[in-house]
């Protein structure tokens, strides 16, 4: 059942088009991702469809209802977390999720078993007297998340949730969105991250100044591109100039660096290894080791975006610091 | 009462928080103590702390509220904690009611404290002081909605404070209160009759000495309509400027 709907939405700041004609829906239980590149219009959409932002033109629908002109309805069943943690400082855990639940009416004894309950659920109780300005930057995040769902919401947006924040509190918070949508909570999640997205939802789109250029389940998006033949080989070395030098060497194939030790070689029919390997040889680079995998999201993503996902998270950590 | 539920939330949270911080009790109550004491000091009669009881509170209450809330509301839009507010099941115009309630009650409490020194020290019988106190909350709700005002137009914390003295130190010159609006060139007299302090402090000269130039019945109209017109003022700026 769809829950959530945009249809045409625009958004212009004067000359810039943040978002282009963006339609969408997002079914009840589901958890979909909205992925794209900085600047892509990730934000201002999560902005538009929570009423932080207005539209320039186009509707929103909620659960069958255009609610842009009736925001504060809408509004009561949506929970949002954005991309940085904006509680209150100079409050402590306790009392930022009791203060958040007061401003959707809640009443006192049930604000505050609901805030011990989520302080307990997100490993947080130990620490809920603490200040908030006290906190570590994914302790921030998940006190910011639990003040998202303190009031139940039928849907959750879930803004950058894992960015800038350390692996382990990262994996944390993962867990975390999985479990509150098998407990029913519908999410709508923003992320650069590609394994994120494949590993968490049901459904995903990609996003590229302002316009949607895919959209579809994981399956979906992967279908077109599972004749792909993809080798990733470890190699002691992965410059640029080696790139270039390969991919002129072998322009049938794609050819990306994964990590600082990993090169991609992507083809839409095989791949035949010996040349690759003489090549790389020639040049003094040890290839210690060489394998066929199966096509992923972020190969899917690279191909009909054309942005190396690398690139894209570097750009998002960069802005960060 | 869902709505008041988060009504009285964030006014207590507000009132909590950020106005009766040690801080800001020092400012806001040692503040119009001091001033007093330093006019007792000079004047060394109890007449004159009755002729200057108008002008300390009309400033103990400008000045404990203005700033206070263009700089508390500046800081939570830069810390995003703003965000929180609007995204919530709350209509604007009671969140900022909300918002601007703790700062109207802070400037209630500034005045007494001039007016408690000055009870002490001098005869305040033949006041009148439903005037006194309808006055007090008008000036304090005019002075909030013009921090507010100043906050809609700002980004830093530091230019909510400076812009509030922008308008506040030539406000307190040419509201009458130090020198009669009579006796300042006639080109800046129309400038004090479009200050809603000017209206305020007349009420108190009348309530306080019947030393007042304006009758109450249009002084507190007037005042009113300074109050209501900044705050829907604000507000329309609001919905122009933070929901982009």
């Amino acid at each position: 059942m769809e829950l959530l709907r945009a249809d045409n939405v625009v958004k212009r700041f004067d000359a810039v088009t943040a978002v282009d004609g963006v339609s969408f829906s997002v079914n009840q239980g589901e958890i979909f991702g909205f992925l794209g590149p900085n600047g892509a219009g990730k934000t201002t959409t999560i902005n538009l469809l929570t009423g932080l932002a207005r539209l320039t033109s186009g509707s929103l629908y909620l659960e069958g209802e255009e609610y842009s002109t009736r925001l504060k309805r809408a509004q009561a069943v949506m929970g949002v977390v954005p991309d940085e943690s904006n509680l209150y400082e100079e409050l402590d855990g306790f009392q930022n999720l009791t203060f958040c639940a007061s401003l959707y009416g809640i009443d006192r004894r049930r604000r505050e078993q609901r805030a011990k309950e989520l302080l307990e659920q997100f490993g947080l109780a130990q620490v809920g007297k603490r200040f908030f300005k006290s906190y570590s930057r994914g302790m921030k995040r998940k006190l910011t998340i639990a003040a998202g769902i303190i009031h139940e919401p039928k849907i959750l947006f879930l803004d950058e949730p894992t960015t800038g924040i350390d692996v382990m509190s990262a994996r944390q918070i993962r867990t975390l969105i999985l479990e509150l949508n098998r407990r029913g909570t519908t999410i709508f999640l923003t992320t650069h991250y590609i394994e994120e997205a494949e590993r968490l939802c049901h459904r995903i789109a990609f996003i590229v100044a302002g316009k949607i250029i895919r959209i579809g389940s994981l399956e979906e998006l992967m279908q077109e591109y599972q004749r792909d033949t993809v080798l990733q080989m470890a190699v002691e070395e992965t410059g640029p100039e080696l790139l270039l030098s390969l991919r002129q060497q072998f322009p049938r194939y794609s050819i990306r660096r994964t990590d600082e030790r990993s090169i991609r070689v992507v083809s839409g029919g095989s791949i035949t290894l010996l040349p690759l390997l003489d090549f790389l040889t020639g040049r003094g680079v040890a290839v210690t080791e060489a394998r066929l995998i199966r096509p992923t999201l972020e190969e899917v993503f690279v191909r009909v975006t054309g942005i190396e996902s690398e690139l894209m998270m570097q750009e998002r950590e960069g802005k960060k610091k | 009462m869902t709505r008041w539920i988060a009504f009285w939330n964030i006014l207590r949270k507000d009132m909590k928080t950020y106005y009766l911080k040690p801080p800001n009790i020092s400012w806001g109550l040692i503040f119009p103590f001091a001033w007093m004491l330093m006019f007792y000091i000079r004047s060394k009669t109890a007449f004159d702390i009755r002729e200057l009881l108008p002008g300390v509170v009309s400033m103990s209450i400008l000045f404990g509220t203005t700033s206070m809330l263009a700089v508390t509301i500046t800081f939570e839009r830069r810390s995003r904690s703003f965000e929180r507010l609007l995204l919530a099941p709350i209509e604007n115009n009671l969140l900022m009611l909300a918002k601007t309630g703790g700062a109207i009650l802070f400037g209630v409490l500034n005045a007494f404290v001039p007016i408690g020194v000055a009870a002490f020290l001098a005869d305040l019988s033949g006041t009148n002081w439903t005037a006194v106190i309808a006055s007090i909350l008008l000036i304090a709700a005019t002075s909030t909605f013009l921090g507010l005002f100043i906050s809609v137009a700002v980004h830093e914390v530091f230019e909510a404070q400076t812009f509030s003295n922008f308008f506040r130190f030539p406000m307190l010159f040419l509201c009458g209160l130090f020198i009669p609006i009579g006796r300042l060139p006639f080109f800046l007299r129309p400038l004090s009759y479009i200050l809603p302090l000017t209206y305020g402090a007349d009420i108190l000269k009348t309530a306080i000495n019947r030393e007042g130039t304006l009758p109450l019945w249009m002084s507190f109209p007037l005042l009113l309509i300074f109050a209501v017109g900044l705050f829907l003022y604000s507000l329309r700026n609001i919905k122009r400027k933070w929901v982009l």
